[in-house]
């Protein structure tokens, strides 16, 4: 008998060696070994599951898995026998070709990940946390096509094909009084003319409801895909929150394996390049030193009350900053409205508003860092305040100019109503002053040309045009920093050294370094206009999908070409998960405006797919009544019942309360497992023994301890015997989920953003240069030796 | 995808599909790297399984390991006979162990192998003062490392007896919000 299990007869038809009834078609085993083959034929499959987790020798898992899958196959057809043969046949068929099938998608899914070949290049030449950035733009980029896969597929393409083409209707029609001027570079560049009237817009589309011989819904559409956007984003941003949860590490204290860690967990194995390579030992090593230090000296007692008191006068300044810049949002924003009325504007004045949004969020970042430099923090600190300084100078001035946007909104709403009197006017004119000259009273006359017709102020139409102006100016502002600030720099640098009377390379202003944290922040930032505007600009998505592609080229190559491996940066948090954070708080700050919108403010009368209706959601209560089957529409009368409603949000936060305290629970637990452990491995000097690790064939006995190895542990233990366990003491060490089954592709993973302290080794063209005494002047988010 | 290729039998890319992390494409891709280390040495038709392995040498100076550290000590601990020879197997084993997608536990048991350089399943000091050495390329004053070993084994040892157990080791490991990112090679 193979490893000590029973072998049972074979299925009928084939030639038996085993003992007796090889001719009897009933079953002659009894429930109990049925069972037990099972449970064996179900070990065996768990364990070609999870044989690449073990941590055998190849040759070793090859022959095992070989003999697996061969007795999986052989008593997997006796299993069957009975009266449920037939279909548990086509069952294990089945589940085989879904795995094969699995195996293939997961195969092709891999192949289509692209720019593996930069990214790797980017990270051996600069380590990981530099290509976190990439990995993290990458990501992004597989959203934002995925959005506007939905986005153009459901709205765009249908009112494109079987909606009216243009000039049909007014408001698909640049107006008579635009046209000469409609097909202007100048203008085009502006958004008006003739992108206004496209489907770049929310304008354009119409309000039927039905368009075409398939009868699309197109407002319905609409409006689904545009919520269905942030409902898509939020699951994306969730789910991966989630992966890096496990991959996160947890709970240790910060003080708690400092020289541990540096030790096992500092070098790099990305590092592929030798220069990058002999900065990472000069970093290391600097490193070492510094903790060092730390250990062997106390900490001076300085002047308490000046620090503060310089911390409080820092804080200050700062908040004057930041109101200082909401301010001039706001003035700049109610400057462009009067502009609006004026025709002969400069080009500055016409772009003023985002050259002032984009030149803050160039500007006050060094900033706010020069100021920081009073409070004299720790630089892990003083990142930290950086950021969060950073995330509210965004966020300010977004809001500020979403406010502003609103003012302006409110003023078209108020101008509507008098244009569409003066319309209806207009058009009565029209045909009475049509059926004078003809005296047949019973010709209808011609509708009115499209051109002519008065229309309102599209005031959606002007904030999607606001959004994508916004982002447009983004844009540029970006890739003329980076060609100015990194690439002319570099290339001044390189070329001015050979005669300058100091060393440029090594001094002021030397060669750029790549700002991680200020990119991640641009385009979590960026998304969060994307999320706004996508509402009012179908067009935005498929911009920035477009942005997000040439970004990841133009990037990768200037941080080739022109940057140097970092200065001294420090881990920005623990967890991967803080730019996830960061980017799902910016997304229910931008889910906010655009739900406002939907759910109070009137849509426009004569543009958009929800022309005509009083508020954009009653496209919803339209669908209901006329196509969904009457009791559909009690169902949901019922559901949006209050004394529905106010009960299910009531359950919804005790489950909350609930989850929140058996995590306490579980978090206590396991402390005082840990605990126990700690006592216990301190009486017993648990060793592993050897076995284990010098394996070389195959112990086939081994295999039965596997049930048996999941004790306190749980999955946890459960995925790898290896070392045998002294007295069960350490099982709960491993807090991390199992990693059994399906390979992860990783490349999805946003930001590893841990950086490691590093020195700067100053890339030379003179060998043995010596290491600089001056500090070179800081740049965003570096920080100095305190 | 090409079924054409003739280095493997379809049993064989199935069996590596599932005895490592990666996919099909990227086990020919191993191949093809393996092959150019030695192109005399390694057969091009792998499916009768031949017993060839190249020496340490030839495999340290892989653009990927060129510049690591402990690329003799990575090397030797996923060869057979500990002394740097790999065989196919092993090194795509090491490749799929060093990979993105395997698993916190599984990389801490080959980092255990890694640092300890003489292979008697604890790190001692004299493992750990190799590993700093290499790490600073003996930057450090012999009291500096003698300082940083001595606190290493203070934080890390759990059971008192001046050298890291896998115990312990793996019990500091796993807290190490780094070791996941950095312990990882791209291939």
């Amino acid at each position: 008998a193979k490893n000590g299990i029973i072998v049972l007869k074979r299925p009928l038809g084939t030639s038996s060696d085993s003992n007796s009834d090889s001719d009897e078609e009933e079953d002659s085993m009894s429930e109990g070994e049925m069972a037990r083959l099972m449970e064996e034929v179900e070990e065996k499959k768990k364990l070609i599951a999870t044989i690449r987790n073990k941590p055998w020798r190849m040759k070793r898992r090859l022959v095992l898995l070989r003999e697996a899958q061969q007795f999986v196959d052989k008593f997997e057809g006796a299993l069957g026998k009975g009266k449920g043969r037939k279909w548990y046949a086509y069952k294990v068929m089945m589940t085989k070709k879904w795995i094969k099938f699995q195996r293939d998608f997961e195969n092709f899914r891999t192949a289509c990940i692209p720019w593996e070949r930069k990214i790797k290049e980017v990270e051996s030449h600069f380590g990981s946390s530099v290509a976190s950035y990439f990995i993290f733009l990458r990501w992004m980029y597989g959203m934002n096509l995925v959005l506007f896969g939905l986005t153009f597929g459901l709205v765009v393409m249908p009112e494109v094909l079987m909606g009216l083409p243009y000039g049909s209707i007014p408001r698909k029609t640049v107006p008579r009084a635009e046209q000469d001027t409609a097909q202007d570079y100048s203008v085009l560049m502006d958004f008006n003319g003739y992108c206004k009237y496209s489907v770049l817009f929310y304008g354009y589309y119409n309000n039927q409801r039905t368009i075409g011989l398939l009868k699309f819904r197109l407002p319905l559409a609409y409006l689904m895909v545009g919520l269905g956007t942030f409902g898509y984003s939020l699951m994306l941003v969730i789910r991966t929150m989630a992966k890096n949860a496990d991959v996160g590490g947890g709970d240790g204290d910060e003080g708690e394996f400092t020289f541990a860690w540096k030790m096992f967990t500092s070098w790099d194995y990305l590092i592929g390049n030798a220069e990058t390579a002999d900065n990472k030992y000069a970093s290391i090593t600097t490193s070492f030193k510094e903790s060092i230090v730390d250990e062997q000296e106390n900490q001076k007692d300085e002047n308490i009350h000046l620090r503060r008191f310089l911390r409080v006068l820092a804080n200050f300044l700062i908040t004057c900053s930041l109101g200082g810049s909401g301010y001039l949002i706001y003035f700049v924003v109610k400057r462009s409205q009067e502009f609006a009325n004026r025709d002969d504007l400069s080009w500055y004045e016409k772009n003023e508003l985002e050259l002032i949004m984009s030149l803050l969020g160039l500007v006050c970042p060094p900033l706010f860092e020069t100021i920081a430099e009073l409070e004299d923090y720790h630089p892990r600190i003083a990142l930290k305040w950086q950021l969060g300084r950073i995330f509210a100078l965004f966020l300010g001035n977004l809001y500020t100019f979403l406010f502003a946007l609103f003012d302006e909104v409110n003023t078209k709403l108020e101008e509507e109503g008098s244009i569409k009197n003066a319309s209806i006017w207009a058009m009565k004119e029209y045909y009475a002053n049509f059926s004078l000259p003809v005296n047949d009273s019973d010709a209808t006359p011609p509708p009115m040309d499209p051109g002519d017709v008065i229309l309102g102020p599209c005031w959606e139409t002007a904030v999607g045009i606001e959004f994508v102006k916004l982002t447009v100016s983004d844009i540029q502002v970006t890739y003329l920093t980076i060609l100015i600030g990194d690439f002319a720099r570099a290339v001044i640098v390189r070329f001015l050294n050979y005669c300058w009377c100091w060393d440029l390379e090594a001094g002021f202003p030397s060669y750029g370094e790549f700002d991680i944290s200020g990119n991640v922040l641009g385009l979590v930032f960026n998304q969060g206009m994307i999320w706004m505007g996508a509402f009012y600009a179908p067009g935005l998505v498929g911009i920035n999908v477009l942005r997000l592609l040439s970004s990841m080229y133009y990037q990768c190559w200037a941080v080739m070409a022109t940057n140097v491996p970092h200065e001294r940066v420090f881990k920005a948090s623990k967890s991967n998960n803080f730019y996830m954070g960061l980017l799902l708080l910016v997304l229910f700050l931008s889910l906010l405006p655009v739900v406002y919108t939907i759910m109070s403010l009137p849509p426009s009368f004569d543009c958009g797919p929800f022309s005509g209706k009083e508020k954009m959601f009653d496209v919803i209560m339209e669908t209901i009544d006329l196509d969904l089957p009457a009791f559909m529409g009690t169902l949901f009368s019922y559901a949006a019942n209050p004394g529905l409603i106010i009960p299910a949000v009531l359950l919804m936060v005790l489950a909350i309360y609930y989850l929140n305290s058996t995590s306490e629970a579980y978090q206590n637990a396991n402390m005082e497992l840990k605990k126990k452990m700690q006592m216990v491995s301190k009486r017993i000097c648990g060793v592993p023994s050897d076995e284990d690790f010098n394996q070389e064939e195959p112990k086939k006995q081994h295999r039965q301890h596997q049930p048996g190895d999941e004790g306190p542990g749980g999955p946890a233990a459960q995925s790898l015997p290896g070392p045998a366990r002294p007295a069960g003491a350490w099982l709960v060490s491993s807090r991390a989920s199992c990693r059994c089954g399906t390979p992860e592709t990783g490349t999805d993973q946003p930001p590893a953003l841990s950086l490691w302290s590093e020195q700067r080794n100053p890339r030379s063209l003179k060998e043995n240069r010596p290491r600089p005494e001056a500090e070179p002047p800081g740049r965003v988010l570096t920080c100095r030796k305190t | 995808m090409g079924n054409k290729q003739t280095i493997f039998t379809d049993e064989q890319l199935d069996a590596y599909q599932d005895c490592t992390f990666f996919t099909r494409k990227e086990i020919l891709r191993l191949h093809g790297r393996y092959h150019e280390l030695a192109p005399h040495l390694v057969p091009m038709d792998y499916t009768n399984e031949p017993d060839c392995k190249i020496p340490l040498a030839l495999i340290v100076n892989m653009p990927e390991l060129k510049e690591n550290p402990f690329r003799d000590r990575i090397v030797e601990s996923f060869s057979e006979d500990g002394m740097g020879n790999l065989s196919f197997n092993e090194f795509v084993d090491m490749f799929s162990v060093l990979s993105e997608m395997a698993p916190r536990e599984l990389k801490a048991i080959y980092a255990f192998k890694i640092y300890d350089f003489n292979v008697d399943n604890y790190l001692c000091k004299e493992d750990l003062e190799k590993t700093l050495n290499k790490l600073t390329k003996e930057e450090l004053t012999p009291e500096e490392v003698e300082l940083v070993c001595e606190k290493t084994i203070e934080e890390a040892d759990l059971d008192g007896d001046s050298k890291l157990s896998y115990a312990d080791f793996e019990n500091m490991i796993t807290r190490a919000p780094d070791f996941l990112s950095t312990f990882h090679i791209r291939i």
